[in-house]
């Protein structure tokens, strides 16, 4: 059995730029990807907004992904579609395994690496609690979006959407772009979750009423599909207001409640899931903390704002494998923990070396003004105009830095 | 002789069955669904009781045929390939009082010859079952409880059904039971009239309503509503053994159980709903909340709410008579009833289906066929497949080596023979829940929102409509409103 460098679960952004970096400095990865075609989720994105930091180009989704894919075409790297990888097998230091079904057979492969970049997947309405008939006419945003823009299918005529995730607003515009009513976007919060140029590009362009502190307290059917909902105000506890219900009629709801990283296989090789990004607990190499040699990458790592980071943490992840390769492991000690202090909701990676500099990734808990971010032990601050949880903020952390810290790094947020 | 069992539920189904293996008796059920399990056996607790917990000097009867179904269904479940599991059940008491309520179980177990069942202390509670509360105080412990894929059950017995020479009439509702000469004729039905020497009312929800056509106005039924969580088969605690709050005079307990598909389902409410609400299966955010209450009582921790995967509710037929109407009626002659079939109805369904046998055989010669095939296999699951044996399968047909339902790891050819299995007992109606309670895609943490866009394509592909055309369940529950840009050309 031939053992690749690396194997890659997921065959989007981040899997296929790991594996276009692996193949440019010499190395062998097999791509392996669920769908019969690579590309991954942009692929049904058909709108602009991709590509602005990794192509310095403002491309569409298939755009997006079928540069990463000529590039993959062009260096003559191996790929298998329509593989469903039944699991991950950590044999040893040097040899991962995927026990894969195809068409083609099942079959097992082995890696001397492995990067994780299987995506995320959406949250249902059950996740957020919404009760009422299991009819026809709820769908995720995420479905809606493949439905119609992958399998020509119209979800609906007159659409609620719950959530103001980005992909929610995204297909608000969709759906009046096709003839659709749009009748409202609810948010249950007091601030959208998604980009601000979401926010303007697809609502407020189109005429969208955006209902903030709004959610959905009932759903009503008639002939097994969605015929109202009543919607309800919600006070600072998130708790319904007693008599700000309202009824809406209409055919079709639209969970946009936001993603989760996919990581059922990395739970099953014991990998721990950091309960703030729900994806697993890297060090500065995106090297899961629990499985040595595996990498994670993209939405599996946590949920991104652009498809741009997600082929960024792919690279990351492929040099740290080449590291991997060549020194038949990497140096992981001592590790330094970064703890995500006051208003921070989430940091990636979870821990570093002090090795080297390393990128951090954070989202802060609420929109706030004028603030900085500080680390305590590194004696740093920086000053920002305004956060907001929907935008992702990268810094680099130098070693120096690091390594005058102690086991724990605080990074908080507070007013200037 | 010509017999209609009114409603493709477990109870009619099971009687059917039964029905199948006499000559002469030609048996035709009328389901008003589209597809088989579709009522009251749909959403259920999926338990296949002990029977320890049923009173033999108040339901008598009742307390005999849960017995005699429990010890059927270990029969069944193999003839028919079933998916089931034996793990036993706990009752878990928290207080005093409640410990006063297991050794009245107790002693119900002991007169009702249900085998193994004992008084376990909080030591040993713990001991078996480590996810239970540890401020429980004792449990009662009973080995021989099971639990069923109930919908799976349903579709089997129809298959075998249809295998021994019965037939099933989907989107058939009943309208009359016609009556001549104080003898049943047959049922008139949307789609026409059937004759019939006997008919079998197993109409669930609905039974009483159909007595009163045959002229029998003796009892009503109620919905009582059961609301369940459902939660992923990544959810943690998972108790491999059932465990349930100790019972009340009204229910059972809320129950939480490891399925047959290894996700984890807690529930009932029992909530009476007024006779009108016979359509009301949803759940609410009170009956959630009162389930997770009263389940947090007996583990030690609930999974996170962001691995529930699916919350639904179903309808139990509660009759005014508190216990199952089984009767042969003299007048009209021929009106059977299996109704009133409210907890532990799907226990009970093959005690209830011999019982019935025996009612008609009280009245009419039964003569056994000398050839009846007792077994039905399941749908093979490339999944569950070795190897050597998967790639056999996948060379036959490739189909087998595409994994379309990612969650559950389901293969496109299941899916065609799912398709293949509803069309072979007269399902006319290809709908995506059809195909979930086949083999199970759509059924696991992201409930199709990835896979029912292609399951969409191949069924359209087996039906010839288009994809938008394909309906989660019943009439008007099509996927989409048309083709993209058929607003602009259709308004």
């Amino acid at each position: 059995m031939k053992t690749y460098d690396s194997l890659i679960i997921g065959g989007g952004p981040a899997g296929l730029a790991a594996a276009i970096r692996l193949s440019e400095r010499g190395y062998e990865p097999l791509i392996i990807e669920s769908r019969d075609r690579l590309g991954g989720i942009p692929l049904q994105c058909i709108h602009p907004g991709f590509g602005i930091y990794y192509f310095h180009e403002d491309l569409t989704g298939p755009e997006f992904s079928y540069r990463l894919i000529s590039r993959v075409e062009e260096l003559g790297i191996e790929y298998v579609t329509e593989a469903y990888v039944e699991e991950i097998v950590n044999e040893s230091m040097v040899s991962k395994k995927a026990k894969l079904i195809t068409p083609r057979g099942s079959m097992i492969v082995e890696g001397k690496t492995l990067i994780y970049a299987a995506g995320a997947r959406e949250r249902t309405r059950y996740e957020l609690g919404i009760t009422g008939p299991n009819v026809a006419g709820i769908y995720t945003a995420g479905e809606a979006q493949t439905m119609m823009d992958m399998y020509g299918i119209m979800p609906g005529r007159r659409i609620v959407i719950v959530g103001s995730g980005d992909v929610g607003l995204i297909m608000a515009r969709r759906f009046v772009l096709e003839g659709a009513e749009v009748l409202a976007v609810l948010e249950i919060l007091s601030y959208p979750s998604g980009l601000t140029r979401n926010i303007v590009q697809c609502l407020r362009d189109y005429n969208i009423p955006l209902l903030l502190r709004h959610t959905v307290k009932e759903i009503r059917a008639r002939n097994g599909r969605v015929s109202s909902i009543v919607v309800t105000e919600v006070d600072e506890k998130l708790e319904p207001i007693p008599g700000s219900e309202y009824v809406i009629d209409c055919d079709t709801l639209i969970i946009a409640a936001g993603l989760r990283p996919r990581v059922k296989l990395l739970k099953k090789l014991g990998v721990r899931i950091d309960p703030r990004t729900h994806g697993p607990l890297v060090n500065d190499w995106l090297e899961t903390i629990d499985v040595p040699g595996v990498f994670v990458a993209g939405n599996s790592l946590l949920i991104n704002d652009y498809a741009d980071y997600a082929a960024e943490q792919g690279e990351w992840a492929a040099d740290s494998a080449i590291e991997y390769i060549e020194n038949n492991g990497l140096p992981t000690t001592p590790l330094h923990r970064i703890v995500p202090g006051r208003n921070i909701r989430l940091v990636v990676p979870q821990y570093v070396t002090g090795l080297r500099d390393t990128w951090l990734y954070l989202r802060v808990s609420e929109p706030l003004e004028n603030l900085q971010l500080v680390f305590p032990e590194l004696g740093r601050r920086i000053p920002l105009l305004y956060a907001l949880p929907s935008v992702m903020v990268k810094l680099r952390l130098k070693r120096e830095e690091i390594v005058r810290a102690g086991e724990e790094i605080v990074v908080e947020a507070e007013p200037r | 002789m010509r017999v209609v069992v009114i409603g493709a539920g477990v109870t009619g189904l099971s009687t059917a069955r039964l029905l199948t293996r006499y000559r002469g008796v030609d048996v035709v059920v009328v389901e008003r669904n589209p597809d088989v399990g579709w009522g009251v056996s749909k959403a259920n607790t999926s338990i296949i009781h002990p029977c320890h917990e049923e009173d033999p000097d108040k339901h008598p009867l009742r307390t005999k045929l849960c017995l005699e179904g429990h010890n059927t269904w270990y029969r069944w479940v193999r003839e028919l390939d079933i998916d089931a599991r034996w793990p036993g059940e706990i009752i878990i008491a928290t207080s005093r009082e409640e410990y006063r309520v297991l050794k009245h179980y107790h002693r119900l177990a002991m007169r009702n010859g249900v085998p193994g069942v004992r008084i376990i202390d909080r030591d040993e509670l713990l001991r078996i079952e480590p996810s239970v509360n540890p401020d429980s105080v004792a449990g009662l412990y009973a080995p021989s409880a099971g639990t069923i894929d109930p919908v799976g059950a349903c579709i089997a017995l129809a298959e075998n059904i249809v295998d021994n020479g019965g037939r099933i009439l989907f989107n058939t509702e009943v309208r009359d039971v016609v009556v001549r000469d104080r003898r049943v004729r047959g049922v008139k039905t949307s789609r026409g009239f059937i004759e019939a020497d006997i008919v079998v009312n197993a109409a669930g929800l609905y039974a009483d309503i159909i007595s009163r056509m045959a002229g029998i106005n003796d009892y009503n039924i109620h919905p009582r509503r059961g609301q369940y969580i459902l939660y992923d088969r990544m959810a943690e605690p998972k108790p491999d053994k059932i465990i349930h709050t100790a019972p009340t005079p009204k229910t059972k307990g809320v129950y939480i159980v490891k399925t047959v598909e290894n996700t984890l389902l807690i529930g009932p409410t029992a909530e009476d709903l007024p006779p009108d609400m016979r359509d009301a299966t949803y759940p609410t955010r009170e009956g959630i909340e009162y389930i997770l209450r009263n389940a947090s009582k007996i583990i030690s921790r609930l999974p996170p709410r962001s691995l529930v995967i699916r919350m639904f509710a179903g309808l139990r037929p509660e009759p005014s008579t508190g216990t199952f109407i089984l009767r042969f009626h003299e007048d009209p002659w021929g009106f059977v009833e299996a109704t009133g079939i409210r907890s532990p109805g799907l226990t009970a369904a093959p005690g209830i289906a011999r019982y019935i046998i025996d009612l008609i055989k009280e009245h009419v010669d039964l003569v056994e066929k000398e050839k009846w095939n007792p077994f039905r296999r399941g749908i093979r699951r490339v999944k569950e497949l070795g190897l050597t044996e998967r790639n056999k399968l996948i060379r036959e047909d490739p189909r087998y080596g595409r994994i379309i339902c990612k969650c559950m790891g389901v293969s496109e050819a299941e899916i065609v023979e799912a398709v293949e299995r509803m069309r072979k007992i007269g399902v006319e109606e290809i709908t995506f829940d059809g195909v979930k309670f086949r083999v199970h895609a759509m059924y696991g943490r992201c409930q199709g929102t990835f896979c029912r866009p292609e399951i969409s394509l191949i069924l359209s592909r087996l039906t010839g409509k288009p994809p938008w055309m394909m309906r989660f369940k019943d009439h008007g529950s099509f996927y989409g409103v048309g083709e993209v840009k058929d607003l602009f050309r259709r308004g």
